[in-house]
């Protein structure tokens, strides 16, 4: 358990994008007739993702209204589910660095440390320039290419504190990397070429 | 003997290949799926029974049987639901299987709801699985499109397949905190009874099933029970998504026989341990919550459901953490613990308190600032934590710790020692 709170500055209002309403609605309709909660957690994430990254609280009553929920029951959801951000993050990039054991004993602490200097010494703080923002998550399911982060949808696996560093400049120069191993293994497959199913090892069927 | 690749079932588990539809049918998926269906909902839950499937999300309680429990006459529907919530420490499959070949879970799906009488299935993905969320998403599409699910598809069983996603709670995985979930609450588990095969979604009959259990279906039916269950050992059949993480020199998933010896897959396919098989010092042979063993267990050790459960372990979901000599064992598990003080939902005080607790004292051990009857102390509160909850998720908190300290307490006791003589020395 972690305590969570709304941030103390948020904006006066949240509207969705035209886009995003129409998204929402289309998204009730696939739970059974007066189920629409269902729909919680996908409305409030694309709230987040329409907002840069964080979710405010104005978007936590637009969501309950929207639904027909209590906004104290969409508050207990938004404080509940971790993925959702509660204060501003990085413009840029908000780094979710993976720290339980199978990363840790591959060097993730190292790279919590490339976030200590090169972002913040703390998590959940922007940088200095606003661009960069980063947390240790738990277990991410990328074990076999550990450690990793995740930056918004994407994954960057395999990693050193070189590597890392050079993804971080790819994120502040506006170039990203390619996502995935950054020591080009296609996927989980071993990195000295697959030891299984090496019929298969090649595009096309 | 290592397993054949004809044998193989997720054959596009690196992602090498097409992930579409083209690509999946080239694969052997949606290769007469009618037929299956025509041979009648009872063929089908016999079939996998007889297969010896057991549940690959770390219970590994029988399928068919599980199948078997849903009513046959209910005038409220029936749900399958599907658990992609892959969370447990170390395990990694379920996301290969999502991005590279979904053709076999859709299809799995629909023949496993055919089986149960439901006509819709929700997939509850994990929310940081967004890649995997959108690949399952387009080929469910494709199956749409190509009148393979839906209404009035050429299968003659009306299906809708519906992804669905979480935002980071690792207590969804839990099948009655993934329904909570899905129904738009906070993720905590529900007292059993009633189980969801009575009361499940929307309080109707439910089954929960993981990623790979219904993945393999498909070709448990086209290839017969069989062959499935003439694979592996007796009780432990079939073949297994196994993923190794840690200390090795390759890390990777790969698929094998159940029952392989541990070091045969761990030479064969991840490069052996790193520095040499001398240099191991344990494994965490199924996700963090299963206890480790030491390497003087591992040598003979096969990877099946009841050789690790007699060795006061478990298969879980076949995620081999291999840490070596240089590992700080006591720092792992405080890892561990650590990730069970922060994902514990707080609704049963045990976990909710005991998670923290157990982290702390770790902490403590850590550095050796402890005495060593807090050693004691520490394995008498998880024993009071493990079975003292509604979810199992407080026995998944109290294993990792217990196993430390069965198999590593000299260890701690070393730490505790040095400590004290370093203080000694600094008080003189």
């Amino acid at each position: 358990m972690s305590v969570r709170r709304l941030d103390h500055e948020q904006p006066a209002s949240f509207a969705f994008t035209p886009e995003n309403a129409a998204w929402a609605e289309a998204t009730v309709t696939k739970y059974p007739p007066s189920k629409q909660a269902s729909a919680v957690i996908p409305v409030l994430w694309r709230a987040q993702e329409q907002h840069g990254g964080w979710l405010p609280e104005p978007a936590v009553r637009l969501v309950a209204d929207l639904l027909g929920m209590a906004y104290i029951r969409v508050y207990e959801v938004a404080t509940f589910y971790t993925m959702f951000q509660l204060s501003p993050v990085g413009k840029k990039a908000h780094v979710q660095v993976c720290g339980t054991t199978p990363c840790m004993l591959r060097g993730s602490e190292a790279l919590v440390e490339v976030c200590r200097q090169r972002i913040h010494p703390e998590p959940h703080h922007l940088s200095a320039d606003g661009d960069f923002s980063w947390e240790e998550v738990e277990c991410l399911g990328v074990c076999a290419n550990a450690p990793m982060v995740q930056i918004s949808k994407d994954t960057y696996e395999d990693l050193t504190p070189d590597l890392f560093e050079k993804v971080l400049d790819g994120f502040a120069s506006g170039k990203p990397p390619e996502p995935g191993s950054q020591i080009g293994r296609q996927a989980s497959c071993p990195a000295g070429g697959p030891t299984t199913l090496k019929d298969f090892a090649k595009a096309g069927t | 003997m290592a397993l054949h690749d004809k044998d193989r079932v997720f054959k596009n588990v690196y992602g090498f290949q097409d992930w579409k539809l083209a690509g999946a049918r080239s694969r052997g998926a949606w290769d007469g799926t009618k037929a299956l269906i025509d041979k009648g909902h009872d063929w089908i839950i016999n079939e996998v029974k007889s297969s010896g499937l057991r549940g690959r999300g770390g219970a590994g309680f029988p399928t068919g049987l599980k199948w078997s429990f849903m009513p046959k006459s209910d005038p409220r529907p029936s749900y399958l639901v599907i658990n992609a919530d892959e969370s447990e420490p170390g395990s990694c499959k379920d996301r290969e299987i999502m991005r590279h070949d979904p053709h076999l879970l859709i299809e799995g799906a629909l023949l496993a709801s055919f089986a149960m009488r439901a006509h819709t299935c929700y997939t509850y993905v994990r929310g940081e699985f967004i890649r995997e969320r959108e690949r399952l998403e387009a080929a469910v599409a494709e199956a749409y499109t190509a009148k393979l699910i839906g209404k009035n598809n050429i299968h003659g069983w009306d299906f809708d397949f519906v992804v669905h996603h979480g935002a980071g709670a690792y207590i969804c995985g839990e099948e009655t905190a993934l329904l909570e979930s899905l129904e738009g609450k906070k993720g905590m588990p529900r007292l059993k009874p009633p189980f969801p095969a009575n009361v499940g979604l929307y309080g109707a009959p439910t089954t929960v099933n993981n990623v790979e259990s219904i993945a393999v279906a498909p070709d448990i039916l086209r290839r017969g029970a069989a062959w499935f269950s003439g694979l592996g050992k007796p009780n432990n059949t079939g073949t297994k998504l196994f993923q190794i993480s840690g200390h090795v020199e390759q890390p990777c998933v790969v698929e094998e026989e159940m029952g392989i010896p541990l070091r045969e897959l761990i030479d064969r396919h991840a490069g052996g341990v790193r520095g040499g098989w001398d240099n191991l010092l344990a494994v965490i042979p199924g996700g963090s919550s299963m206890p480790c063993l030491p390497a003087t267990i591992c040598q003979d050790l096969t990877l099946d459901f009841d050789t690790l459960s007699k060795l006061k372990s478990g298969m879980g979901t076949a995620a081999v953490i291999v840490m070596d000599k240089s590992t700080d064992i006591i720092a792992a598990i405080r890892r561990i613990a650590y990730f069970y003080k922060h994902e514990s939902c707080g609704q049963c005080t045990p976990c909710r308190e005991g998670c923290g607790w157990l982290w702390r004292v770790l902490q403590r051990m850590e550095r050796g600032e402890a005495e060593k009857g807090e050693i004691d102390l520490l394995y008498d509160v998880t024993t009071k934590v493990e079975g003292h909850t509604i979810c199992a998720f407080g026995d998944a908190a109290a294993w990792p710790v217990q196993g430390l300290i069965r198999h590593f307490r000299p260890e701690m006791e070393a730490r505790i020692d040095r400590h004290q003589a370093s203080h000694k020395q600094a008080a003189e």
